[in-house]
């Protein structure tokens, strides 16, 4: 029925003899590359360095919280971890982790492009991410962070003792590398579809991406106009912020939040696009709903940058300004509830197995629903007045960022790693691992709601002891989490180089990465494809090789009920 | 104390109930959601595994009535969670008229509180049952936030301008406060106790060991020391406005707009006199920015607060004449 089998269970199933990773040699031709695919994987080693250092910060905090009186750091270290912690993850990891890794990867493949746009920029935002991390790093190393992630105005830019200045400097830096990959995957998605690719064919991790470069390409200019002011206060003592030289410290807030709450959808839309991959293709089934998925990405970017003082409701803002952004709150919730029954009902009448990227798929659909739900107690006015500053939205935010974003970007890593790499990584292994996770991600994190609403406020290095029982599940839960994230690293290190030979398209999936070899030729295809199918369409797809009942020749669209 | 594994704080004040029952209404609303997409995955799950290797779904297409459905439906939901949390928030945000005022200034890393009677306290507070309680904050460096959870109310204590926070305490006991906003090194030890008191002991309590003098006195003291009397003049022949009766009144200004002389607004006059300059008056006013400390302006804003009995002089004064400033 089908010339080709591409399933990985032939025996015979060899890597292309020419493929990206070993078209040239030596450690030029990896620093100077122009290959998106080289450039994603140079942006996976460092986002991946960077997410073990905030790793560390991470088990560091939750040790110290083991007992009420915090036995292992001093304030002032107790501080800086909390602080570096944020730092490093957000900026360094969870905003580029899933569009500089997988987004720069995958993107030409998916729309049939040889590369990206502007080449050369691409390596350019991979420099300067790395110029903005060693800034960053240097900071922490001479004296490290304190102020918070948020770096809150006067404290950040009057009080603190710690070596802000180079922290500002790098993450302002970082910033014009999210800009420049945002510019490039727009003007990318725009010019460079393949013949028949069309905006509703393409695949909804493009539709994710296209929707976060816009959030990157429209806020990022704001944090660094704030950071660039932040630093100007701290360093020439000019008065933006500082209320004793005519500033205003909630000027800073705005200024901070209209870029860093839609970051939060920066790092969570992409995880969303992988979602919309994985489900489809481990159902075997079309997406339900895809122009209202592709919708959702963008109304989520839109609204988006108009819910931002909702950090700012206990601030002493205007009544009347608080209403506006709680409402605007519970509408962005909208179009995230909408993906989400969009993804279950995909499952309805699906083909479903159980393959580690779907268990991550299954894993984030339950922690992004809890994420996302707590965020309507945090939207809540009523509610927000008890919570707003307590474990509560700490809690929050790493179920949508670490349940939900690291989650997606994990279950992405392990579905394109054959396409990666050309190898498997070990299946049960990697099942084990994904379970791991999502056992110590609730164990750590799940009982922080509860202490949340007890009232136990964030970034305290000591805490009365009724909150100590829930502070020791938090702690076991990070060791298992530890665990479960130090598994995937060395077994796809390690399937990198011997794991089992993967083939083209091992799953099978429908998307156009998948019909060039693995890993792919440094032009991606060897002549430029012509797409004749809708997104996830597997029963029009015959060289795919699976057993469409009934219909072993092509079908029309519309030809099969 | 309580159960080993406690879900709720106490419920020591007006909003407490308020904000759980709220707390539980969303609670239930998105465990009915949370249960309904587990279930339907999970049965999805199993009904549909893939029996053989080569298997493919269905030709599922979608359902605009369907997405329609659980666009508008969830919407309607959180419209009602919305205007909830607007009321209880608005309640919480307008204090009522007749409340106990008590000036509370945060500093790394303590808390100093002021009865209006004067007297001091660090990191505790005392207020007698059932009284609406106001407290009018500053800060004398960073942001700091007042948090009491069995009150389920918080407010941020801002430098450079004042934040109220309004609650009645419904509860006799001792209940923790914190800072919720990060503020530096010792932000996790910036808190202590409210003390909810009977009243009849309360006003006892404030009686004992008095011998701080009360606000306004100490604002009037510092009245003259800083000179301020000098252009002040009650009678209105001063270089600068009268101040009698000024407070909580309409001020008209050089520009021609009025405002309202609250604390914030006395305070700005203090440190930046130039900001609003008072219709028929040259900017004269030297700043006291630096020469006066948190808690001296609100000792000078207790004695201008004072001065509201005073009778107001006909030519000279601060205060707007009535024509203006209405409608």
């Amino acid at each position: 029925m089908s010339t080709v089998s591409t399933t990985n269970t032939g025996p015979a199933l060899k890597l292309p003899e020419k493929h990206y990773l070993n078209a040239t040699y030596g450690i030029r031709s990896w620093l100077l590359t122009t290959d998106h695919k080289r450039i994603a994987l140079l942006y996976l080693a460092s986002v991946t360095f960077f997410f073990f250092i905030g790793g560390f910060f991470a088990m560091m905090i939750r040790l110290h919280l083991l007992t009420p009186s915090g036995y292992l750091l001093s304030a002032d270290t107790y501080n800086r971890m909390f602080t570096m912690h944020g730092v490093a993850m957000i900026f360094f990891f969870l905003i580029p982790s899933i569009p500089a890794v997988l987004g720069n990867f995958l993107i030409p493949l998916m729309i049939g492009a040889k590369d990206l746009a502007f080449p050369k920029i691409n390596l350019l935002s991979w420099y300067i991410y790395v110029v903005g991390g060693a800034f960053t790093l240097y900071s922490m190393v001479t004296g490290g962070l304190d102020t918070g992630w948020t770096f809150y105005t006067p404290l950040s830019t009057v009080y603190s003792n710690s070596a802000v200045a180079p922290a500002v400097v790098g993450v302002f830096i970082t910033g014009f590398s999210s800009i420049l990959t945002g510019l490039n995957f727009l003007v990318t998605v725009h010019t460079m579809r393949a013949p028949g690719m069309t905006w509703f064919r393409l695949p909804l991790f493009v539709w994710a991406h296209y929707a976060t470069s816009v959030v990157m390409i429209l806020g990022t200019p704001v944090i660094a106009i704030t950071l660039g002011l932040a630093a100007m206060e701290r360093l020439f003592g000019l008065g933006f912020f500082n209320p004793a030289m005519g500033g205003d410290p909630i000027l800073f807030q705005h200024l901070f939040w209209f870029y860093s709450h839609p970051a939060v959808y920066i790092m969570i839309l992409p995880s969303m696009g992988v979602i919309s991959e994985l489900i489809p293709t481990f159902a075997r089934k079309k997406l339900f709903g895809y122009h209202f998925v592709a919708a959702a990405s963008l109304a989520i970017a839109v609204i988006g940058f108009l819910v931002w003082t909702h950090h700012m409701f206990l601030t002493g803002q205007s009544t009347y300004a608080a209403l506006a952004f709680s409402f605007l709150t519970f509408l962005v919730a909208i179009p995230s509830a909408v993906k989400v029954f969009n993804w279950t009902a995909t499952l309805f009448g699906g083909s479903i197995s159980f393959d580690t990227p779907m268990l991550y798929a299954f894993g984030f659909l339950g922690l992004f629903l809890i994420g996302g739900l707590t965020g309507l107690f945090l939207g809540c006015l009523g509610v927000d007045m008890h919570v707003h500053d307590t474990y509560f939205v700490v809690a929050h935010f790493h179920y949508i960022m670490v349940g939900g974003a690291v989650m997606g970007y994990l279950g992405g890593l392990h579905f394109w790693w054959p396409k990666i790499t050309g190898r498997m990584y070990p299946e049960w292994l990697a099942r084990i691992a994904a379970l791991v996770l999502f056992v110590g991600f609730n164990l750590t994190f799940f009982p922080q709601f509860v202490i949340g609403y007890l009232g136990m406020p964030r970034r305290y290095h000591v805490y009365p002891p009724e909150f100590q029982v829930y502070n020791v599940m938090s702690t076991a839960g990070a060791s298992i989490l530890a665990i479960g994230y130090l598994l995937p690293m060395v077994y796809l290190t390690w399937a990198a180089f011997y794991g089992k030979v993967a083939g083209n398209n091992p799953w099978p999936a429908t998307g156009l990465e998948w019909t060039t070899p693995s890993p792919p030729p440094t032009e991606n295809f060897e002549v430029t494809p012509v797409v004749t199918w809708e997104a996830y369409d597997f029963h029009n797809r015959p060289d795919l090789g699976l057993d469409v009942p009934g219909h072993p020749e092509i079908t029309p669209a519309h030809g099969h009920d | 104390m309580q159960s080993p594994l406690p879900f709720f704080p106490e419920q020591a004040s007006n909003f407490a109930g308020h904000v759980d029952a709220l707390f539980l209404f969303i609670l239930l609303t998105c465990l009915f959601f949370a249960v309904l997409v587990t279930v339907l995955a999970t049965y999805a799950a199993f009904k549909y595994r893939r029996t053989s290797p080569g298997e493919v779904g269905s030709l599922g297409e979608g359902n605009t009535l369907l997405e329609i459905g659980w666009t508008v439906i969830p919407l309607g939901i959180a419209l009602v969670m919305f205007a909830w949390g607007a009321v209880v928030y608005v309640n919480f945000r307008t204090p009522p008229k007749d409340t106990l005022d008590i000036y509370v200034v945060g500093k790394q890393w303590m808390w100093k509180l002021q009865q209006p009677n004067g007297k001091r306290e660090i990191n505790e507070l005392h207020i007698p049952l059932n009284r609406d309680i106001k407290l009018i904050m500053g800060s004398e460096d960073v942001i700091h936030n007042f948090y009491v959870p069995a009150f389920r109310a918080k407010m941020d204590v801002v430098p450079g301008r004042y934040n109220t926070l309004w609650f009645r305490p419904t509860k006799i006991g001792k209940y923790h406060f914190f800072c919720s906003q990060y503020c530096g090194t010792n932000h996790a030890v910036m808190g202590g106790w409210v003390t909810v008191m009977d009243p009849a002991e309360y006003a006892a309590w404030l009686s004992d060991e008095a011998g701080d003098v009360n606000p306004a006195s100490a604002g009037e003291k510092l009245f003259t020391q800083l000179a301020c009397n000098t252009c002040h003049l009650g009678n209105g022949t001063g270089r600068a406005p009268s101040l009698n009766g000024v407070y909580g009144g309409k001020v008209l200004l050089a520009d021609g707009t009025t405002v309202t002389a609250d604390d914030a607004y006395i305070r700005e006059s203090i440190l930046q006199p130039k900001a609003k300059i008072v219709a028929g008056y040259q900017p004269v006013m030297p700043t006291f920015q630096g020469l006066v400390t948190e808690e001296q302006i609100l000792n000078l804003t207790a004695y201008i607060k004072s001065l509201q009995s005073q009778p107001v002089p006909a030519k000279g004064a601060g205060v707007a004449p009535a024509t203006t400033g209405k409608k």
